[in-house]
């Protein structure tokens, strides 16, 4: 979504480029947890040398792409509530075991949204300011126990404050957790010493990118532009 | 052996007493036992607590949220005490910011953790999820092999009110892809576990015995969905 950009500004990365992104680092044979909202556009992004294996919190594990009309089964949904099809081999198991698979750390990646991330590896997604209550779901579940957390996040906030911190600000999700982050604006690895940029969207440089962010960043060596899915990648 | 088939959902929901703590699974709006719901709501039984993934959705469809916005319920012990988003207020987020209904917010493989262990007899238990978080804060916790759990115990239940596919007069049910998930551990965990079934309810005997999700044994109520029920 880019409608709130301010009018100055050069263009940003696109939620599929930025979840396309996150994608391209799935290896094979990966179980899969994709949150409600952006991250389920990863499922887009299809590299057939890859098997992937997709587990919702709802206790499906391998099911397939978003159903069409015609091959919708209304007791077949992911996290989401989006009705999915189901490929050869999918199991189906109850609620407790489902998150059995997820606290025995079989989850290889979890990709979830957040209002805020820290340079600790900190991350909020579940309440806002001026908010009671909050949504949690699965996430504290899977961002205490699968083996890497993924989170994608617009790098600023409608007015322009900056999302990637020094500390969270907000209640967390879990502590210390995040790997990799993708904004619209680049590509950021979590290491002991922070944000590091890896890759940055087209026409932005590191200093620009740093001017919006709340915390240090540092460049990869290889800092390189952000990789978009090439027009032969499938779609 | 007693006959647990009942005519209607008002007849099966009679006895909940005001005050009755009860179950309600589902999940993306599949397996939601609307019509026990919708027959509670009809009852009119008062000051419960509501153990469910969510406390009701922004559709106009019978859900735990129906007996929120009645006024029947007390407490929810939930996944999720506001909507994804700010402009979607359901009845639950309302009267939960006025103080008319209380909730608990418990992470969902917690959640579904501690209602599986009331349906497994376990005592408590140590997870990992939540810790380092404010939910973990006052809880006890436990270094195991270098791992840092909390303590969380099991959430018991009067009643279960269970959506399923298909069920044997005893009791036995099978569920229909992710229409199964909080279905079975809340039916067995529960006191008194009320069935909706979705299929004729055959003759013991009928369904595989390797095919059952939930024995019969903690099944004690089974209404067949007539034709003019609550069917999504």
């Amino acid at each position: 979504m880019s409608e709130h950009r301010t009018t100055t500004e050069k263009p940003r990365l696109a939620r599929q480029a930025m979840c396309d992104r996150l994608a391209m680092e799935f290896q094979d044979g990966w179980i899969v947890n994709l949150g409600v909202g952006m991250p389920t556009l990863c499922s887009n992004y299809v590299d057939p040398r890859k098997s992937l294996i997709f587990h919702s919190e709802n206790g499906a594990i391998g099911y397939g792409p978003l159903a069409s009309a015609e091959t919708a089964d209304r007791y077949l949904v992911n996290a989401g509530g989006q009705q999915v099809t189901a490929v050869p081999g999918m199991a189906i198991v109850h609620h407790a075991d489902s998150f059995g698979l997820i606290r025995k750390g079989m989850v290889d990646v979890t990709v979830m949204g957040a209002y805020e991330v820290a340079e600790n590896g900190d991350f909020a997604n579940w309440r806002v300011p001026g908010r009671k209550g909050g949504g949690i779901g699965g996430a504290m579940d899977l961002a205490a126990c699968a083996k890497r957390v993924f989170v994608a996040l617009e790098h600023t906030t409608r007015e322009g404050e900056p999302r990637l911190l020094k500390r969270c600000t907000l209640p967390i999700t879990a502590p210390g957790v995040v790997k990799l982050v993708v904004t619209d604006l680049g590509l950021f690895e979590l290491t002991p010493q922070g944000f590091k940029l890896r890759e940055h969207a087209p026409g932005w440089t590191l200093d620009e990118i740093q001017a919006l962010t709340g915390a240090r960043l540092s460049a990869a060596d290889d800092l390189r532009e952000f990789r978009l899915r090439a027009s032969r990648e499938p779609r | 052996m007693k006959n647990k088939i009942y005519r209607t959902f008002d007849e099966a929901v009679a006895d909940v007493p005001d005050g009755s703590v009860f179950m309600s699974p589902g999940f993306g709006g599949v397996g939601i036992p609307r019509n026990l719901l919708a027959a509670v709501n009809r009852q009119g039984a008062k000051g419960l607590t509501g153990i469910s993934n969510n406390a009701g959705t922004v559709d106009a469809k019978v859900d735990v949220g129906t007996l929120i916005a009645a006024g029947q319920v007390k407490k929810m012990c939930c996944a999720f005490t506001a909507t994804p988003h700010p402009s979607q207020v359901t009845a639950f987020v309302r009267m939960y910011n006025n103080g008319e209904v209380d909730a608990e917010l418990i992470p969902q493989g917690t959640l579904a953790e501690r209602i599986r262990a009331a349906a497994a007899g376990i005592g408590a238990f140590y997870t990992p999820a939540s810790v380092g978080t404010e939910l973990a804060e006052g809880k006890e916790h436990r270094e195991i092999d270098g791992k840092v759990y909390v303590l969380e115990y099991p959430l018991h239940a009067d009643y279960a009110f269970i959506r399923a596919w298909k069920a044997d007069t005893f009791g036995n049910l099978q569920f229909r892809l992710t229409q199964r998930n909080f279905n079975p551990i809340m039916a067995m965990a529960a006191r008194i576990t009320i069935v909706e079934v979705e299929n004729d309810i055959v003759p013991v005997g009928e369904l595989d015995p390797d095919q059952v999700h939930v024995p019969g044994v903690y099944v004690d109520r089974l209404v067949r969905i007539p034709p003019d029920g609550i069917w999504d």
